[in-house]
């Protein structure tokens, strides 16, 4: 899995949103990086920053409160933060593209899906290639998802949500994309459509050879498709690692991790009751001094309160928590 | 190269033709469409119709004719003949009614969309401009911009025009507010596409249902609006015809001789009318979710 063609290099990345309540420190210093055909899982709670991480890295922010104000995003080695907004536009949907989270809105009512896969293949159509090529194209990229080149004049609302999710995917995939962001991509749909769903894009990934990055809170999501996890909370990474890892509960976690896994019903073990997260995400513009849990962790230590976090590391896997100082400690609560 | 273009031209067609099929099924939508292209005929071959002299000497000797084989629409007070009136008068009073909603919406509509899409400062600036612009009646308005600018037809149209603009402004910038919010604005631009376009292929098309029905609506309201500017002895003077200024000169004959303003009165309804189920049926066609 040593990958040294990097395709996406985050490092430090802090994003604020300037609204009139104050400063909402969205994303606080998150480095992650991606290598060719890799896919890392941004995980958390609603609010943890994982979107806003994925719109920077895009450079769709709201024009107006949204800015990032540190750190680096690197493509293949070009800095993406200095490009002007021309340079940016070729870049998105040419290398890198986007899956929102919801097929029901995110197709244009008044286009057929035909015309909108047309259109960003004639967006990117540095090759000049013909109207008749185009149109080609947007059979073969509708039967590589699994719908009927034949219905391509059809209009979104002719389908049925999981099938407007693979025209999605189809124009997200158009220009075939080395990064494909995915924002929840599977949360509108239900859970056998999800299935399908996800076995399409990990299918694509493959014969496209993309490097994805999956945003979910779902951690079997993150089992099915991912090969590194980043966990975060309150805007930073407080554990990231390669998937064997962060899922090997024998191995040192951070207790929001554990937290996270705790929350989720088991097949194999007998559990009577689930074990919620205390607590509620921290208000990104009032957030807590020091380690951004310890208000809801169990183990919260008079040294979590103030100062800087301790970072474990062992390889490729980290820890943000200073449980980690004192040795193979395990977050583990019981 | 040649494929291109005609490629592309078939494409087209077949989009708008999709549109028309939709209009086409819609009875009232063609009703109005037939009623409208006949006033337009009217409109255009007036010449050949009913001679402009007739709609224009006055005939004492045949003042406050009813309704007969030789005056369809009877005669004025001064003996003029109202059917070639209404005849005539169709030229300048759509002119006047469709041009000024026309023209207004064409600009009201850009500012409206550039302040809905962009938001912020533009925004702000627009929207104060034209609150300015709201807060002088709109009579008044008229008044004083055809006074400074000298009194001729184009400047009663660009006068009221102007007037007009705020509110398109407001309608526009309202519809494309709720459009821009919707997740397919970001996937688009997430594919990396322009705004210009984003604005044109993506934003107008879904945002243009209410602003087609407010369109068609004022249209009427114009035609009445450019005739008491008329009144007051602006814009088109007597004896051109007008059929907003025929109600207002047959006002004092009403009681005893309805017909004189009964024609002109008929004429503006029916455009107004005629519009109207134009527009709703223009608006159901651009829905495809209406469409069987």
């Amino acid at each position: 899995m040593e990958n040294t063609d990097k395709i996406l290099e985050v490092e430090n990345l802090t994003t604020v949103y300037n609204t009139d309540a104050g400063v909402v420190r969205a994303v606080n210093g998150v480095s992650f990086s991606i290598g060719r055909k890799e896919t890392i899982g941004l995980v958390g709670e609603t609010g943890a920053g994982k979107t806003t991480t994925a719109l920077s890295i895009m450079q769709l922010l709201p024009e107006r409160t949204g800015k990032i104000t540190g750190g680096s995003i690197k493509y293949q080695g070009q800095e993406l933060l200095t490009k002007s907004k021309a340079e940016m536009r070729l870049i998105r949907g040419e290398c890198i593209s986007m899956i929102f989270q919801d097929p029901m809105t995110a197709l244009n009512p008044l286009m057929t899906v035909g015309e909108q896969i047309y259109e960003s293949l004639d967006i990117h159509n540095e090759r000049q290639k013909s109207p008749k090529e185009l149109e080609a194209k947007v059979d073969e990229l509708l039967e590589l998802v699994g719908i009927p080149a034949r219905r391509k004049t059809n209009y979104p609302h002719e389908f049925s949500g999981g099938m407007k999710q693979r025209i999605v995917i189809a124009i997200a995939l158009a220009c075939e994309p080395l990064l494909l962001i995915a924002d929840e991509p599977t949360t509108a749909l239900d859970v056998t459509i999800q299935a399908q769903v996800l076995n399409l894009i990990e299918e694509l990934k493959q014969k496209l050879s993309t490097s994805m990055i999956m945003i979910t809170h779902d951690l079997g999501v993150v089992a099915q498709t991912c090969d590194k996890v980043a966990v975060m909370y309150a805007g930073e990474i407080v554990e990231y690692g390669m998937i064997e890892e962060v899922f090997d509960r024998t191995k040192p976690h951070h207790p929001y991790t554990v937290g996270l896994f705790d929350a989720i019903p088991s097949l194999t073990e007998e559990r009577k009751r689930l074990k919620p997260i205390e607590g509620l995400m921290p208000d990104p513009a009032n957030l807590p001094e020091g380690c951004r849990f310890h208000p809801r962790c169990h183990q919260c230590m008079e040294r979590c309160r103030s100062g800087e976090v301790y970072t474990y590391e062992n390889g490729a896997h980290k820890i943000r928590c200073n449980l980690m100082e004192k040795g193979e400690q395990n977050g583990r609560v019981d | 190269m040649d494929e291109k273009t005609v490629k592309i031209r078939i494409k087209k067609k077949s989009q708008a033709g999709d549109i028309w099929r939709r209009f086409l099924k819609n009875k009232t939508a063609v009703l109005g469409l037939v009623i409208f292209a006949a006033i337009m005929l009217a409109a255009i071959f007036a010449d050949f119709i009913v001679s402009y002299d007739k709609g224009i000497t006055q005939n004492i000797l045949e003042r406050l004719q009813g309704p007969s084989a030789a005056h369809w629409f009877g005669t004025d007070n001064f003996g003029r003949d109202i059917f070639a009136r209404v005849i005539h008068g169709s030229r300048n009073s759509l002119l006047v009614g469709i041009g000024a909603v026309a023209i207004g919406i064409t600009v009201g509509g850009l500012l409206g969309s550039i302040a809905g899409f962009y938001g912020g400062k533009i925004d702000s600036v627009i929207g104060r401009i034209m609150d300015t612009i709201m807060s002088i009646p709109l009579m008044l308005l008229v008044l004083s911009l055809v006074t400074a600018l000298g009194n001729s037809l184009i400047n009663v149209l660009l006068a009221m025009m102007i007037a007009n603009i705020p509110q398109y402004v407001r309608i526009v910038r309202a519809a494309i507010l709720s459009v821009v919010g919707q997740d397919y604005i970001e996937a688009a631009k997430a594919c990396g596409t322009s705004n210009f376009k984003i604005i044109i292929k993506h934003v107008i098309p879904n945002a243009i249902g209410p602003i087609i029905v407010q369109a068609t609506m004022a249209v009427g309201t114009m035609i009445l609006n450019a005739a008491g500017i008329s009144f007051l002895g602006m814009g088109i003077q007597p004896p051109t015809p007008e059929w907003g200024s025929m109600l207002n000169e047959g006002k004092q004959f009403m009681t005893m001789y309805p017909y004189i303003v009964v024609f002109p009165g008929i004429a503006i309804g029916l455009t107004a009318l005629a519009l109207n189920l134009m527009g709703d049926g223009l608006r159901d066609a651009l829905d495809p979710k209406l469409k069987d």
